[in-house]
């Protein structure tokens, strides 16, 4: 048998998507340094926020802001980041409820290892221009001292 | 649904990397061994054909069609494709011979993920708006649901290791075909450093090349071929939230409907073969199943032991079968799942003739 | 809460979400074999001899797909080839030396009984047809490697035409016209 050929490359898919206008409208207010989610059918409230509510599948339509601190609900640790992930440096994915908020967010945190811990208070890190992407939350990092949530 | 009879069923060994095959080259030798195995010869010998696997896996654009060219599909055949795993291009069989539209299928899944990175392929899945711009992978999901079974006192880390260390001694003692096999103790396995806390690297199942496939037919056509046959007497599945959030991810609330609706708890689970890529996952899906000590669970060694992304959910059908069909069993359980955090789960109930 | 988001600014209606996945690829044991053979300037096909069909195929995945059974034997294949068929490409491709127009056909190297698809110069893109004799230009040998674009193209052949139905029967020994 020859020896076996192998090639490296990259497959690159140049999606523009449209956002309707509920995922519009929460990109809309991050470019604002604002959160909001949506209230389910049940009262509670999602952030971000969902476009149909997961049990009765009817459209939700009432917005609601939130706090932009938070408090952990699950995190894992990221000893050694992969290339597509956000950060260089360990750091924590983590499930976050948003204040106001019901339904946790997935997200990453960026702190010390020894600082996670379920029940972590947190706050959102902006990116110094925000765009209208999830990303312009650059990461939640541990709550200042004393801070207003 | 019709019940329908498992008559033949084939799987590779579980590879890391199988880059001296392509995809013909991949599927080929199980098709060919499952159709010989009751006197076929290629696709021409029934009534429908229907894959699973998925194109991102080993980024290569249609490689499912190139599939094709392993079933001698000259002249045309009936011909399917799921781009899931191929347990749901077994479900579509099914619906073809309950409508009356054939009397047999063969069924095929593959996966070549190899050349990709495969966690990092998958977190492209995931909402395109809210989760796919962050890249979490697939591992790291998995890990916020163990560490939330964790907190809540559902599962410790013990628990989880003694899942690992029965899936390497089971896949050593039944499983030819295992990628990861032998006998590790659950103390060794914890005095391994995390990987993705509370993840070890030894949670996860590995990665695997390789290829499963399996004919099934009606009952009628399966005695009129006169060997032995599992039939298929439930089979169902259900799906879950896209908002990982909005799930309990301690529970499998969808494996539970679909067991129900399946009829599992209709009689004993001798054997249940469960798609538990996380060894945390295998507690939540006997859990949603219901299982007592009654049942053995993955004696196979499960997915931990080599899962063939695309095909280790027909493959756990398929263990289940050849049990029955070997006479070892007489009703047993599989369950194949799909998307992050067990999303989507279809359970399928077999018994012997 | 108020609107005031919708009302003072445009509300966001799509995002540019690009998505860059690395691989490896690996070719596989008849690419493979295939690709080693252009690598030295030879185009091979490859069928399994105890098929009834007993088709050639080029470049081969490893199966007769007629038939779904393993290629097992390798089958030298001529630089000749007959246009199965052909378009006429008017769009440039981003990234593509090539400037159109230029044609791409379906080719049957002499000795195959499948065609593949290469591209076609030196010819008057006017007059090119089905059953057009064809021959490969290969690059300098000292810039081959494992690619299919060690030929660079296939140009028309003084040649008679092959009737359609003889497309993919030509043999090895080439064609002379109709017996």
């Amino acid at each position: 048998m020859s020896e076996l050929l192998r090639q490296q490359f990259e497959l690159g898919y140049t999606y523009t998507r449209s956002t309707g206008p509920v995922v519009g409208r929460f990109l809309t207010e991050l470019r604002r340094r604002r959160i909001v989610g949506s209230r389910g059918d049940d009262g509670r409230v999602y952030v971000p926020p969902m476009e149909f509510d997961p049990v009765t599948a009817s459209a939700l339509t009432e917005f609601v802001e939130v706090g932009d601190h938070g408090e952990v609900v699950s995190w894992c640790w990221i000893s050694e980041p992969r290339e597509s992930h956000p950060f260089d440096q360990p750091f924590a994915w983590a499930l976050v409820r948003l204040d106001g908020a019901d339904v946790p967010m997935v997200h990453a945190v960026c702190a010390e290892q020894g600082q996670m811990h379920t029940g972590m208070r947190v706050q959102a890190r902006w990116v110094e221009e925000p765009r209208g992407y999830i990303t312009d939350i650059e990461c939640f990092e541990p709550e200042t001292e004393g801070a207003a949530s | 649904m019709k019940d329908v009879a498992v008559v033949s069923f084939a799987q590779s060994d579980c590879r890391r990397d199988a880059g001296a095959c392509n995809e013909v080259e991949l599927v080929m030798p199980v098709i060919q061994q499952a159709l010989q195995a009751i006197g076929l010869n290629s696709s021409q010998d029934v009534d429908f054909t229907c894959s699973g696997s998925c194109d991102y896996q080993q980024g290569a654009s249609f490689a499912f069609v190139m599939g094709v060219d392993a079933l001698g599909a000259v002249p045309p055949i009936k011909e399917s494709h799921v781009e899931m795993d191929a347990a749901w291009a077994l479900y579509e069989s099914m619906l073809k011979i309950s409508m009356g539209q054939a009397e047999s299928a063969l069924i095929y899944g593959f996966g070549k993920s190899s050349p990709g990175e495969l966690p990092t392929v998958l977190s492209q899945q995931l909402d395109p708006y809210y989760l796919a711009p962050l890249w979490v992978d697939s591992v790291s999901l998995a890990a916020l649901q163990a560490r939330t079974l964790i907190d809540q006192g559902l599962v410790t880390e013990a628990d989880m290791a003694a899942v690992v260390s029965r899936s390497r001694a089971q896949a050593k003692a039944n499983n030819p075909h295992a990628q990861l096999a032998g006998d590790v103790s659950v103390d060794e396995l914890l005095a391994e450093a995390p990987w993705v806390a509370p993840l070890r690297k030894h949670d996860c199942c590995p990665i695997s090349d390789g290829a499963s496939a399996m004919v099934i037919c009606t009952l009628e056509k399966a005695r009129a071929w006169g060997r032995p046959y599992a039939v298929i007497r439930g089979i169902d599945h259900r799906m879950e939230s896209h908002n990982i959030g909005a799930r309990d991810l301690t529970r499998s609330a969808s494996t539970t409907l679909a067991a129900d609706r399946a009829g599992v708890p209709d009689g004993p689970v001798e054997v249940a073969e469960l798609y538990a890529p996380f060894s945390h996952q295998e507690i939540i899906l006997s859990r949603a199943l219901g299982l007592d000590d009654s049942t053995a669970v993955n004696p196979s060694g499960g997915v931990l032991a080599g899962n063939l992304m695309m095909a280790s959910g027909l493959s756990r059908v398929g263990e289940v079968a050849r049990r029955i069909m070997d006479g070892e069993i007489r009703r047993g359980v599989a369950h194949a799942t799909s998307g992050p955090c067990l999303q989507h789960n279809l359970v399928a109930v077999l018994e012997a003739a | 809460m108020s609107d005031k988001a919708t009302e003072t600014e445009d509300l966001i209606t799509a995002i540019e979400t690009p998505v860059y996945l690395k691989y490896n690829f690996t070719a596989g044991a008849a690419t493979t074999r295939f690709l080693h053979q252009v690598r030295k300037g030879k185009l091979t096909g490859q069928r399994r001899p105890e098929c009834d069909c007993g088709h050639v195929y080029v470049p081969a995945r490893g199966s007769c797909a007629a038939c779904g059974l393993a290629t097992t034997e390798e089958v030298e294949l001529g630089d000749k080839a007959t246009v199965q068929s052909f378009t006429i490409v008017w769009i440039p491709i981003p990234n593509n030396p090539i400037q159109p127009p230029y044609i791409v056909a379906n080719l049957v190297p002499d000795g195959a009984n499948i065609s593949f698809i290469h591209l076609m110069s030196e010819c008057d893109n006017d007059s090119v047809h089905i059953g057009q004799r064809v021959e490969a230009v290969w690059k300098p040998e000292e810039e081959w490697d494992y690619a299919m674009d060690n030929i660079r193209y296939f140009r028309p052949l003084d040649e008679p035409d092959v009737p359609i139905e003889m497309i993919g029967k030509v043999p090895l020994s080439g064609w002379e016209g109709e017996a």
